[in-house]
């Protein structure tokens, strides 16, 4: 009984703050003015930004999460060679977590906009005659890229973190052994490295991507009524449309899209049962 | 950007308000406003303007859709204790069909020698044969330009009649000048855009906003507008207050609510100049912002209410709010030789806006309620797709009408000005 008992005030602070919360909101999705029905799906289907919303929303995790990955990985590889330092480093690296999104985007936009250090380092290294807009719905590209850049600084991060401490747990017999047997620190990495940090990589890709989908605050920033995402299509609804159904029928979206997501990553990253323990 | 975490907390601060407010004394007249809600801006009202009134008078500064309901509840409870109520004009409205103010004629009369000039005074008759409500003061939207854009003006045309033609052809002179586009509006996500359409583009150019909104000189009107949007800077989409770009020098024409340009004015008054929004073939349609003062059915202190209205429309106050608030006067006033220069260029902007022989004062919407925002969205999202996307006008307005149709179905919300009075909801043709 105690166990049940122990777990019970987690159990109710989650049902009350997450679960009622998340019933209301598909509730929500499925009235209008009380009626069940699906407009509020249709609305939004229809909507001019819907399309972009997802295509944007897609990109930046497509773009954003592999090199996140790619990057903290490297990272972490390197901490692991660090001996003196290495804290100091590890501390600098995760700066950007301690940053509020909103922070981050707009210090990316201070940096981006025409007025703003980007532009004026390559005015004053004479490579542009003038400001060069880089974040107008004219520049798609250079917008994507600008926003992709801020994500990959801000949330690399939180990777890194995940990442280091599944490194910490590696036991180091395996590595000495292939080393012992000649392998190049490259087959190590791919060999040993890689296939024993799977449940790690596995949680820092399923957090990593969920929140990527859930992305607002630094688009907002940056990219403002020019970069529509899903989560910020759904703000737009609620508060400047004031339309409560088509707000939660784009959160019954994103709720979807990070369930895929995980259920993909817990089937494509599954560590087989003998490896466990 | 840190204007919006200001406002966040302008915001939030606002919304103690209420709480943090004295109860009002016994004797003293209660004022319950809409308007100058922020603290900072309610404290100046209080401690500056009311303290030199004529009665002891206790400020509220509620929210729009709060002062209704409490109009409504002190009715129904026989215990009225609001006797000064200050709104904008379509705040007003629905309290004239609850029955809750009353008929300011013989106040009116006594200030016909103060100049509110004719139009607002027959707007304060809120559609009735009374005087409803008396006007308070004003804002309305206008254009600024950078001093160094003025040589390009087309040749002969006037700055404070200019139309959408010489703006465009202005636009593209300066373009060609200085290899850029210096034509700004506030697109962004917090601008003002829709009101530019509502109150301004929409009107000069089909002489309407709902029942035109399909019509043939619309689809022309479109045309010309993406045709303009070529020499307008790309950032615009990105402008909330176009006072920052045209001080940055992003921007050297821009247009925005005067009190979203009112920094630039101050901080540089020589550098800039302030004039009225361009003209189309149906007029020049403008949205004067109009805030009114109005006296509650059976308010407990009505003589003092009186002599308070009596007090904010003498021009020395109305001066005064100017300097205290966004807000400019609606009586003739003098203005002091001392008065801030830019202030004084956004009051003669103002003023020559309203007085302008073709000028076609277009309202905030009126009776959407909720749906204002909706309402708001079909007018941005025709620029989107028309402008910024280049889609054909026809198709996207006969498209966007559907939306809007359901719209004023839904609430069945009558035509406001410019639009022809209708008898119930406000056709789109």
């Amino acid at each position: 009984m105690i166990p049940y008992f122990l777990i019970a005030p987690s159990l109710l602070f989650l049902g009350v703050l997450f679960l009622v919360p998340l019933v209301q909101t598909i509730a929500l999705a499925f009235q209008v003015h009380g009626a069940w029905t699906t407009a509020n799906f249709t609305t939004m289907a229809d909507d001019i930004n819907f399309h972009d919303a997802i295509v944007d929303t897609f990109a930046i995790v497509a773009i954003a999460v592999p090199l996140q990955l790619v990057l903290a990985l490297g990272m972490a590889m390197m901490l692991r060679n660090l001996g003196r330092g290495r804290d100091i480093v590890l501390w600098i690296w995760s700066i950007p977590l301690g940053i509020s999104d909103l922070a981050a985007g707009l210090v990316w936009l201070a940096i981006l906009t025409d007025q703003g250090f980007l532009n004026t380092i390559l005015l004053k290294l004479g490579l542009v005659s003038g400001p060069v807009s880089w974040l107008s719905y004219e520049t798609p590209t250079a917008l994507l890229i600008g926003i992709a850049f801020a994500e990959l600084w801000r949330a690399t991060a939180i990777v890194l973190v995940i990442l280091v401490a599944g490194v910490q747990m590696l036991p180091k017999e395996y590595n000495e052994a292939a080393d012992v047997f000649g392998a190049s620190p490259w087959q190590r990495f791919i060999r040993i490295t890689l296939p024993l940090l799977k449940p790690s990589i596995q949680t820092a890709l399923i957090l990593r991507t969920v929140l990527a989908f859930e992305m607002f605050a630094i688009v907002q920033a940056i990219g403002g009524r020019n970069f529509p995402v899903i989560v910020g299509e759904a703000f737009t609804w609620q508060y400047t449309n004031q339309n409560f159904g088509v707000a939660a029928a784009y959160a019954v979206v994103v709720m979807l899209v990070s369930l895929a997501a995980t259920l993909v990553y817990l089937r494509a990253l599954r560590t087989p049962r003998e490896q466990i323990g | 950007m840190i204007r919006i975490t200001t406002r966040v907390l302008a915001a939030t601060m606002a919304l103690s308000l209420p709480a943090l407010t004295q109860p009002a004394q016994a004797e003293d007249m209660v004022f319950l406003s809409t308007q100058l809600r922020p603290v900072e801006e309610a404290q100046k009202m209080r401690e500056i303007i009311l303290k030199a009134g004529p009665v002891p008078t206790t400020y509220v500064a509620d929210f729009p859709q709060v002062v209704p309901t409490r109009l409504a509840a002190e009715r129904e409870g026989g215990k009225r204790t609001v006797s000064l109520v200050g709104a904008l004009h379509g705040e007003l409205q629905p309290l004239v069909t609850a029955g809750d103010l009353v008929p300011l004629d013989g106040l009116a009369a006594k200030l016909a020698g103060r100049g509110i000039p004719p139009a607002l005074m027959e707007l304060g008759k809120l559609g009735t044969a009374h005087q409803m409500y008396i006007p308070w003061m004003q804002a309305t939207y206008i254009m600024v330009a950078n001093r160094q854009a003025l040589p390009f003006l087309p040749k002969g045309a006037d700055i404070n009649a200019l139309t959408f033609e010489q703006l465009a052809e202005w636009s593209t002179a300066v373009q060609a000048a200085t290899g850029k586009r210096m034509l700004g509006f506030p697109a962004g996500p917090q601008g003002l855009m829709h009101r530019f359409f509502e109150g301004f583009l929409y009107p000069s150019y089909t002489g309407g906003v709902v029942s035109t909104f399909r019509s043939p000189e619309a689809e022309a009107m479109w045309t010309e507008f993406a045709a303009l949007w070529k020499t307008v800077n790309p950032n615009s989409t990105s402008y909330n207050f176009m006072q920052e770009p045209l001080l940055a020098g992003d921007v050297w024409i821009g247009f925005d609510h005067v009190a979203r340009m009112l920094d630039a004015l101050r901080q540089k008054p020589d550098q800039f100049v302030a004039f009225p929004a361009p003209a189309g073939p149906k007029g020049r349609g403008y949205m004067p912002i109009i805030a009114g003062l109005a006296i509650a059915q059976g308010a407990p202190d009505a003589k003092g209410a009186d002599a308070l209205i009596d007090y904010l429309s003498t021009p020395a106050t109305q001066i005064k709010m100017a300097q205290t608030s966004g807000f400019f006067p609606v009586v003739t006033a003098t203005l002091p030789d001392d008065l801030e220069p830019g202030l004084k260029l956004a009051v003669a902007a103002i003023a020559r806006t309203q007085s302008a022989p073709d000028a076609k004062p277009s309202l905030l919407p009126i009776g959407l309620g909720t749906q204002g925002g909706a309402f708001d969205k079909i007018y941005l999202d025709t620029f989107q797709r028309v402008v910024l996307r280049g889609e054909k006008p026809r198709a996207v307005l006969d498209r966007q009408a559907e939306g809007l149709k359901k719209i004023i179905a839904e609430t069945g919300a009558p035509c406001w000005l410019p639009d022809k009075p209708s008898q119930g909801p406000c056709p789109v043709e």
